[in-house]
């Protein structure tokens, strides 16, 4: 029998929980995100960087009261489930994101952003082939977490395969990268980073790693957070003390012969939000 | 200084950082409108005018939110804009030597904090389109602004606030990791 699986109560659970959780991701910043930006504010010293990050606040304020998006560049959604023993691994979760992802284009809006890689030709609701990516990890509760995506931070984002010789190297990797950003990625900035595990994996991690939150750095995301501060690039590359305002790591252990090290760049519009599914 | 359009040769005493607000006419244009500009001609009066970088989300006819997509995409594509007449552009994150060079004598780049959509969007109305087909992101809105707050970027004597961060950067990340 064919069902239609947007009919399914899972699914429709599920197409809720992702609509409401992109809603309240495009038009609300996080606490410790938007904490992390009122303490660059605060303690930045330079005029210009100061007026950036003035017109940052004001527009997160705005997006509140005028229930719009943060920024037109509504990103393309990366979504992280976490499963419960008693509910299946079905196509049903991935139906009820997709119908969620389609459905918060349309009733936020979001801009459509995601195309065919090679025609470039619109699907015109954010969803397509793979597309939106969902991550399912075990979990006790039913969640979606919904990480969009913006493409100026993005395409700034690098992957190296390092020697294994070379981990002393990886602060100066993640620094290197924003020196080639400069200001494209909207600095103040967020940056991810994952070390180990395979090529693959190395991505994945750095992605997560925006997952974190950003008011607490080890030592080691202190230092490397200090280096990229050092370079002066600020709020969108016009100079300062802020260029990022956190660094966040993940890391997996890897091949001997091996040290894949990834840096998901993310604009200061860190956008996240995570909804229980009501079922 | 507060800038009208159309704009004239104000723009020329501005230097690259150097803060001012801007009100008056703007056309959005991406990557697919100025492709089409140089194919099929520009489809608004080029004298004085302010080209801005952003892909805007609008929604039965009223702008949502609209702010600056990143201007160094255009790089390769910007010299026939300015040679019609073009006098400032709008966007983020600077843009390469090449349009520095095109802009000198003639033209500004100003620079609004990328990620304001909202914030621009409250200062802005939507008065027409041209390009409708190439879809919401790429199309040519036609805009009318309300001082939009922007800091000169390059200005049209060569000086580039980029550029200038840029090689402090250079420097600083050469020192801090005893490169070079």
């Amino acid at each position: 029998m064919m069902v239609n699986p947007a009919d399914t109560a899972l699914s429709g659970a599920l197409a809720d929980a992702t609509e409401r959780a992109l809603r309240e991701a495009e038009i609300r910043l996080p606490p410790d995100v938007l904490a992390a930006l009122r303490r660059a504010a605060a303690a930045e010293r330079d005029e210009i960087a100061r007026q950036e990050l003035a017109n940052i606040l004001e527009n997160i304020a705005l997006a509140g009261e005028r229930q719009v998006p943060i920024c037109q560049d509504t990103g393309v959604p990366v979504v992280y489930l976490t499963l419960p023993p008693d509910i299946p691994f079905s196509p049903d979760l991935f139906s009820g994101v997709r119908e969620g992802v389609r459905r918060a284009t349309a009733t936020i809006p979001l801009r459509p952003n995601v195309v065919d890689p090679l025609t470039r030709e619109n699907t015109n609701d954010n969803t397509g082939a793979g597309m939106p990516a969902v991550h399912v990890t075990p979990g006790d509760r039913l969640t979606v977490t919904v990480l969009p995506k913006g493409a100026g931070s993005e395409n700034a984002s690098r992957i190296g395969m390092l020697l294994p010789s070379q981990a002393a190297q990886i602060p100066k990797f993640v620094a290197e990268t924003m020196l080639l950003a400069g200001g494209r990625p909207c600095p103040p900035v967020i940056l991810g980073v994952g070390i180990g595990g395979t090529f693959d994996m190395a991505a994945a991690l750095a992605k997560e790693a925006l997952l974190l939150p950003v008011d607490t750095m080890d030592d080691y995301e202190q230092e490397i957070c200090d280096a990229v501060n050092a370079l002066g690039i600020g709020p969108m590359g016009l100079g300062g003390d802020t260029t990022a305002l956190a660094v966040k790591v993940k890391r997996a252990d890897c091949h001997t012969a091996s040290l894949p090290v990834a840096v998901n760049v993310q604009c200061w519009a860190c956008r996240r939000a995570t909804v229980e599914v009501e079922r | 200084m507060n800038l009208t359009t159309p704009l004239g040769d104000e723009v020329l005493s501005l230097r690259a950082g150097d803060r001012v607000t801007l009100s008056g006419t703007i056309y959005t244009a991406r990557d697919e409108a100025h492709l089409r500009m140089m194919k099929e001609g520009i489809p608004f009066e080029p004298e004085g005018a302010v080209v801005y970088h952003c892909g805007p989300v609008v929604q039965d006819g009223r702008l949502v939110v609209a702010g600056p997509t990143t201007s160094a995409r255009m790089d390769a594509l910007t010299g026939f804009l300015i040679d019609a007449g073009v006098r400032a552009l709008v966007g983020k994150g600077g843009m390469g030597p090449e349009v520095v060079e095109q802009l000198r004598g003639r033209a500004v780049y100003l620079a609004l904090t990328g990620g304001c959509a909202a914030l621009a969007a409250a200062r802005m109305s939507l008065k027409g389109v041209h390009f409708e087909d190439l879809g919401m992101a790429e199309a040519v809105w036609v805009i009318e602004a309300d001082c939009l707050p922007l800091t000169v970027g390059i200005d049209a004597h060569g000086g580039d606030l980029f550029e200038a961060v840029r090689e402090k950067a250079k420097t600083q990340f050469h020192q801090r990791f005893n490169t070079r």
